[in-house]
């Protein structure tokens, strides 16, 4: 339960961690460490160096007519207190008041928990949900990843190992537009059997669109058109398109059983906060 | 790597190898023995320590991360050797037997009291709930957060 030896830097700039990532095909960049410092402790990650981005500055909430912008440093918690981030997009704070406890939060980076691609985890299946994006840098330059484009696997994510995500974008809550989310877990705080992340928007009184994110349910983040799907029938229909896992925790049977509960129930939710 | 740590009001010179757990380099390079370990990945909550106030798993810090911040451990808690509100109401209340999550309890007791000094009991409940303790069913914890706020 010790990790194995790595080197350590500690850059000031970014273009230095830049650098120093592109030279060493083994270097994992270190951000709030609540992921990864167990990973190096149960040693299934064993990197010859790590990059410590904590002084790279990186922790700005910024605001602008379209959405909120993250940076890579800034903590859940943080996050989490912001009132302005709760008002441009409010199923921030009701996400991360699910991502495990208070004290993880207090060090736990969002951008790090989006980028580290856990398929259980809420904020990547919110950030699926809304259409957010991720700002990444390497040394030839900046690009920008759809949250759509950025899973590729359990634990893995479309950056390039030269590439820091260096902030996360996530659009405001238009007008009309309800959101819900819901997690079932043993304990508060533990990582969710299952999750569903709901967005309805309606105009004239009807419902113009429905969609669910599920996260602990299948090996990436996965978002579901449920729009003009009768809410009894939502979580079958959105069964259909998903393929719940068995692990030690939960059964592949229960957890398509949760599916269904909470899909009606984030639905509903939703819906009422959108009519509302 | 030589690296200061600054801890409970003191400022300590270590040499430490990058992987040392802030957790182990509080207890082996400078004896503070009062932070315990017990799962080692950030579950359990006994080796909680308050970085710049706020409650944090050193198991999930490096030493070499923690340089910039003023760091408390439960030493730090009693003053002049008079023990701290959250403590003299663990005392009290009973809220300890074997002892072994108690300073994970009392770091983040403390700092959860600063920042909602009167909780309901839900709240004191939820302000604990990222801490196990083994003995004492919880009970008597959160009536000591209780009388810790009545304090």
């Amino acid at each position: 339960m010790k990790p194995a030896p790595f080197e350590f830097l500690r850059p000031s700039t970014l273009d230095e961690a830049l650098e120093a990532l592109a030279a060493d095909a083994n270097a994992k960049v270190l951000a709030g460490g609540q992921s990864l410092i167990p990973l190096l402790s149960m040693r299934l990650a064993a990197p010859s160096m790590l990059i410590d981005i904590n002084g790279l500055g990186l922790d700005a909430i910024t605001f602008a007519d379209d959405g909120v912008r993250i940076g890579a440093l800034v903590r859940h918690a943080e996050l989490e207190r912001s009132d302005d981030a709760a008002r441009v997009q409010p199923l921030l704070r009701e996400a991360l008041r699910l991502v495990a406890h208070p004290t993880i939060r207090n060090r736990g980076t969002t951008v790090g928990s989006i980028v580290h691609a856990d398929a259980s985890a809420e904020m990547p299946a919110v950030l699926c949900l809304l259409g957010g994006t991720v700002t990444v840098s390497s040394r030839t330059g900046s690009r920008t990843i759809a949250a759509e484009d950025l899973y590729a696997g359990p634990m893995e994510s479309t950056l390039h190992h030269d590439e820091v995500a260096t902030e996360a974008f996530f659009p405001v809550r238009q007008p009309g537009t309800g959101t819900a989310v819901q997690e079932v877990a043993r304990r508060h705080g533990d990582y969710a059997l299952c999750g569903v992340a709901a967005s309805v928007t309606v105009a004239d009184g009807e419902v113009t669109s429905a969609r669910a994110a599920y996260f602990s349910v299948c090996e990436v983040p996965t978002v579901i058109d449920l729009t003009g799907v009768p809410s009894a029938d939502a979580g079958e229909h959105a069964l259909a398109s998903l393929e719940p896992q068995s692990d030690i925790h939960a059964t592949a049977s229960y957890r398509s059983q949760l599916v269904r509960v909470l899909t009606r129930n984030v639905l509903q939710a939703a819906c009422d906060e959108a009519f509302a | 790597m030589k690296i200061r740590l600054h801890v409970n009001g003191a400022l300590h010179e270590v040499d430490v190898e990058p992987r040392r757990l802030l957790s182990d380099a509080l207890r082996h390079d400078l004896r503070l023995t009062g932070t315990h370990v017990g799962c080692e990945h950030g579950v359990c909550g006994a080796c909680t320590v308050l970085v710049d106030g706020e409650p944090m798993r050193s198991c999930l810090m490096l030493a070499v991360s923690a340089t910039d911040y003023e760091i408390t451990t439960v030493e730090g808690l009693a003053q002049d050797g008079e023990l701290s509100n959250v403590q003299a109401a663990f005392k009290e209340c009973h809220g300890l037997q074997c002892g072994f999550c108690t300073p994970g309890f009392l770091t983040t007791i403390t700092a959860g009291l600063r920042d909602n000094p009167s909780p309901t009991r839900e709240e004191a409940r939820d302000m604990i709930a990222g801490n196990l303790c083994r003995c004492t069913g919880y009970q008597n914890i959160v009536a000591a957060v209780l009388k810790a706020a009545e304090s």
